[in-house]
């Protein structure tokens, strides 16, 4: 008998190109139906205004069986579907096709502290927020001191949330959902939140979780953690499922394809190497400051792009762009040598060069970068665009965090300067 | 690793049957009355919450209760009953007005309130499940409180005025109900409405002082003419107001009964209407909020 059954799940949105928002407005709405019934009158059919409209599978045909008291790992990269999934089975949205069976009470947790007002206390938001994850008022009560223990705020209780630190706030939402006692708990990524030491008490909460013979469904980037909390996991790309099966295979698997780090590739045979009128690629590496080949990049480190080239056809010029991408496909700069003082614009002799690109310190975020390389002639003509040259993993460096160790948005982590003053 | 010491190993209710739940597309959830019966106690938490906020800062909740009605029923009396001197059946025209203020003042709060509680809750939709009526119905009942509270003021008034209720006031609640109701047919529409078009935000409120005037807050619906007097009384309100004027003021006050027979069918309608599009929309709530 499984806890859960999923049967060619799909889930479909219909894009709107002209519509960055997702909602409307009535005015618009009244005024294309207006232009639709005026072009019916006059006997034309307008074609419904589809030329905009884009179907798009959020999740297509999943299927797949998880047993009682198993405890499931969802990896995939950004936009393979995990969410949807997830807000499908804690019927925040409904799919478009498909069936899913559950066999249990289950309980969602895509969010910590859900509903919490800060006007109100932590004893009554303890009690609104457990309301609104599901519980019982009988439950709340028969918990509560449990849960005031785990957060560890029992002097803050009749304090409004509002005045509570954030790792306060955050360690109170999480002992409420800690608490809840479903058949099937499903967890998206809330443990990226507060401090290490509670984080590990997070993840130490959710082991036991699954040892009290509760079915878990655990949606994370931390392959760490999936390794170490879940049997089987299953794999999410593009909607799809391409891959379930026992935790560390697949998450080996998901590794293997999406996270080696290739910081330096080269160009042996020139025949296959990127070329065009003036000149040949022949190596490009990744290398720190004091000019040795890099391992691993940092978000604290410096390092230079470098580009190795043989200028094949004397008198040319060569122009070189650094395009950096990140892990969607976004650019996050695309650098040009035209502000190199030595040979931009100048006619170069044959030979063996090597054009550097330095990257500063304190500047890419952490997460994963590809590198593109375009080689063009004189004017900005005979390009030549290669992708994907180098696949770069920017690591953490705790060492600028300070206090800080939730996750940092944006594509860039630039190190400012903060200045307080008195006045 | 730090096992936390209260992992108390208890198993849920193995004793209890489990129970099955699918999920498919376009499925009405035949359980949807369970889901609403399971989540009951949101309903009171959700209540309770807003009443505790907006009564949290006490001195300005309280007073914005009682300044509001009073203020409005000054400029009614001052307009329509010493300007206009539109007959007030022998009652004190300040009673008069306050008397259909109550149910107004709960109509128009409710409705604002309930029209934008989705929207309001936004990040609750979109992250938590449960039957999403609860939120629009659970606005309905900050504004009662705030009725309540006015309603003190009104007993006030009449034994300032000396005007003595008699054993009508036993059908008060049935009035409310009804002005209830209609506030909770308008909430589902215009909180469902507001989700998918954002301009109804601007929308409800002109609808709410529209209805100010063409209900008969400021004067008795007896200066109607009689034979428009069944077409006025397809506002639902008018049947309220002049409900409330009967049960309170006594006998200067007739029901006009087919008058009410029609308002409680409007509203019937209204309701059931609202149930129905809720139900179709809320399915889209947490793709479109």
């Amino acid at each position: 008998m499984s806890a859960i059954i999923a049967e060619k799940l799909s889930k479909k949105y219909v894009l709107r190109h002209q519509h960055p928002e997702r909602y409307l407005t009535l005015r618009d709405d009244l005024a294309v139906r207006a232009r639709r019934l005026a072009a019916r009158l006059r006997g034309r059919r307008l074609d419904r205004g589809m030329a905009g409209r884009e179907e798009f599978y959020a999740l297509e045909k999943v299927s797949f069986h998880v047993a009682p008291g198993e405890r499931i790992g969802i990896i995939g990269p950004n936009g393979a579907g995990k969410s949807t999934l997830l807000k499908l089975m804690s019927r925040i949205t409904e799919p478009s096709e498909g069936r899913l069976t559950l066999r249990g009470r289950l309980a969602s947790l895509l969010e910590v502290g859900t509903g919490f007002h800060p006007e109100l206390t932590g004893r009554e938001n303890i009690f609104l927020n457990g309301a609104i994850l599901g519980m019982r008022r009988a439950d709340i009560k028969r918990r509560f001191d449990e849960i005031v223990a785990f957060a560890e705020v029992e002097r803050f209780l009749d304090t409004p949330v509002k005045r509570y630190s954030s790792g306060m706030y955050v360690r109170l939402a999480f002992a409420v959902a800690a608490h809840l006692e479903p058949d099937i708990l499903v967890v998206d990524e809330v443990l990226a939140v507060g401090d290490a030491a509670f984080q590990r008490k997070c993840l130490g909460r959710m082991e036991s979780v699954g040892r009290e013979g509760r079915t878990v469904l655990f949606v994370s980037h931390n392959m760490s953690a999936v390794r170490t909390l879940c049997d089987r996991a299953l794999l999410l790309r593009g909607g799809s499922l391409v891959a379930a099966g026992s935790a560390s295979e697949v998450v080996s698997r998901y590794l293997g394809e999406a996270g080696t780090a290739v910081l330096s590739r080269e160009w042996p045979d020139e025949r296959a190497a990127p070329r065009n009128a003036s000149a040949i690629l022949s190596r490009i590496t990744l290398r720190g400051v004091d000019g040795e080949a890099l391992s691993q990049v940092h978000t604290d480190t410096a390092f230079d792009v470098d580009i190795d080239f043989r200028v094949t056809t004397p008198g040319t010029y060569v122009g070189l762009t650094a395009i950096l991408f990140d892990d969607e496909q976004n650019i996050v700069f695309s650098s040009i040598n035209n502000h190199e003082s030595c040979w931009y614009g100048r006619p170069m002799p044959s030979g063996e060069y090597r054009s550097s690109c330095r990257v500063p310190a304190n500047f890419l975020n952490d997460g994963w970068f590809s590198l593109a390389v375009n080689l063009f002639g004189k004017g900005f003509v005979d390009g030549t665009m290669t992708r994907d040259v180098l696949r770069i993993e920017v690591l953490d460096s705790p060492a600028v965090r300070k206090d800080y160790f939730g996750r940092f948005g944006g594509v860039v982590r630039p190190l400012l300067e903060w200045r307080t003053v008195s006045r | 690793m730090a096992a936390p010491a209260e992992a108390t190993g208890r198993t849920a209710s193995p004793e209890a049957p489990t129970e099955l739940l699918v999920i498919e597309a376009g499925r009405p959830a035949g359980q949807y009355l369970r889901d609403l019966w399971r989540y009951r106690e949101l309903f009171y938490f959700l209540a309770w919450r807003d009443v505790t906020v907006q009564y949290k800062q006490a001195a300005i909740g309280v007073a914005w209760a009682l300044v509001r009605p009073l203020a409005t029923m000054l400029v009614f009396t001052v307009v329509f009953g010493r300007i206009a001197r539109l007959p007030s059946n022998g009652v004190p025209y300040p009673v008069l007005v306050f008397a259909a203020l109550l149910p107004w003042q709960f109509f128009a709060s409710a409705l604002a309130g309930s029209s934008a509680s989705l929207l309001a809750n936004a990040s609750m939709v979109s992250k938590v499940f449960f039957p999403r009526m609860v939120i629009p119905i659970g606005a309905v009942v900050v504004s009662f409180v705030d009725f309540l509270m006015s309603l003190a003021l009104l007993a006030g008034l009449m034994a300032w005025y000396g005007v003595l209720p008699t054993v009508r006031l036993a059908a008060l609640p049935l009035f409310v109900l009804l002005a209830a109701a209609t506030a909770v047919g308008g909430g589902l529409w215009f909180s469902a409405l507001t989700v998918k078009y954002r301009d109804f935000t601007y929308i409800v409120p002109f609808v709410v002082q529209f209805g100010l005037y063409v209900s008969p807050v400021g004067f008795s619906s007896d200066v109607v003419p009689a034979r428009w007097r069944l077409l006025y009384s397809l506002n639902p309100l008018v049947g309220v107001i002049d409900g409330f004027r009967w049960a309170i003021l006594g006998r200067a006050f007739t029901l006009y009964w087919s008058g009410l027979f029609l308002a409680a069918t409007v509203v019937a309608l209204l309701v059931i209407s609202g149930l129905w599009y809720f139900r179709k929309a809320e399915r889209s709530f947490a793709d479109v909020i």
